[in-house]
């Protein structure tokens, strides 16, 4: 009995039709999170962190780039999930959900390269060096690219997106490689300021801030990637009679 | 909370990072939230052409 409860719970979920209507309940609460998030992780950031007595005011970059970082890569498993659930069954949402999910994933990677550029120049000297970590880093922003590419270059889309997630399935190996590249070369770049034990370098109220935007980045990129999914969902659906109601009761 | 926000000689360097962080950010939400309006007005027109037939 439970089981089939489950079983119809994630069947619903993965219908487009019944998924639209709660995706649009959930994204303003993803947007209170993002937005109480980062009102915190400016404050602990900005007004409560010390400046640190080595890097200075810099440091500071680290509170968001950490968090792009982490995301990007999260991101990427998630999509990477996704694209392996809906190439075993086929679902559709399923595939939808990944596609949604790159451009938040490039966008993190993004930010990560970014910020990560604008610390290393006073840190070490220079925007971009050819470590380990970093280079690594910039292949994850192709992979996702390389995705997206992939999958509006096949006409098809069920080709295209069984092409798509056997490339995302290739890429998982970069993340390990991300991850732990910090520890197998001798890069340039810091070891983890917080390992997975939890076991942190950092000051408590850096730390906070660092969490705080962490999960303001996770809640933001549900809110975005739920927006992409239900464009995208109006999209392809867009001569069914129930999205067409769906439109005219929200507008009226 | 202006001190909060002197950031020294890494002025430039902070806040070129927290601008463009937040500013692809609002950019991706732009450009969702007017795919979505652009969606939506075609298809009320669609929906308002075909009532008309």
């Amino acid at each position: 009995m439970m089981k089939l409860f489950t079983k119809a719970f994630w069947l619903q979920l993965s219908s487009p039709k019944t998924f639209y209507p709660v995706a649009g309940k959930l994204i303003p609460w993803f947007w209170i999170i993002t937005v109480v998030l980062t009102l915190v992780g400016l404050y602990y950031g900005f007004v409560l962190a010390p400046v640190d007595y080595q890097m200075g005011n810099s440091y500071r970059i680290m509170f968001i780039h950490v968090p792009a970082a982490w995301m990007s890569m999260w991101i990427y498993l998630v999509m990477c999930i996704y694209a392996i659930i809906g190439l075993i069954w086929r679902t559709r949402l399923s595939n939808m959900m990944a596609v949604a999910l790159a451009p938040t994933g490039a966008l993190m990677t993004f930010i990560a390269l970014w910020t990560g550029a604008f610390w290393g120049k006073p840190t070490w000297g220079t925007y971009w060096v050819w470590d380990a970590r970093l280079t690594s880093e910039l292949i994850l922003l192709f992979l996702y690219f390389g995705y997206m590419a992939l999958r509006s270059a096949i006409d098809e889309p069920q080709r295209a997106a069984r092409a798509s997630a056997l490339l995302a399935m290739v890429g998982v190996i970069n993340l390990p490689v991300i991850y732990f590249s910090v520890k197998w070369w001798n890069t340039l770049h810091q070891t983890m300021t917080v390992d997975a034990t939890g076991k942190a370098t950092l000051p408590e109220p850096a730390l906070i801030s660092m969490l705080a935007f962490t999960f303001a980045f996770w809640a933001y990129s549900f809110a975005v990637s739920f927006m992409r999914v239900r464009n995208e969902i109006i999209e392809t659906e867009k001569t069914s009679k129930w999205i067409s109601e769906e439109l005219t009761e929200s507008n009226k | 909370m202006i001190h909060a926000l002197d950031m020294g000689k890494y002025a430039y360097y902070v806040w070129t990072s927290y601008g463009v962080t937040f500013g692809v950010m609002l950019i991706e939400i732009i450009l969702l939230a007017t795919r979505r309006k652009s969606l939506i007005k075609s298809i009320t027109r669609q929906i308002r052409l075909n009532r008309e037939k």
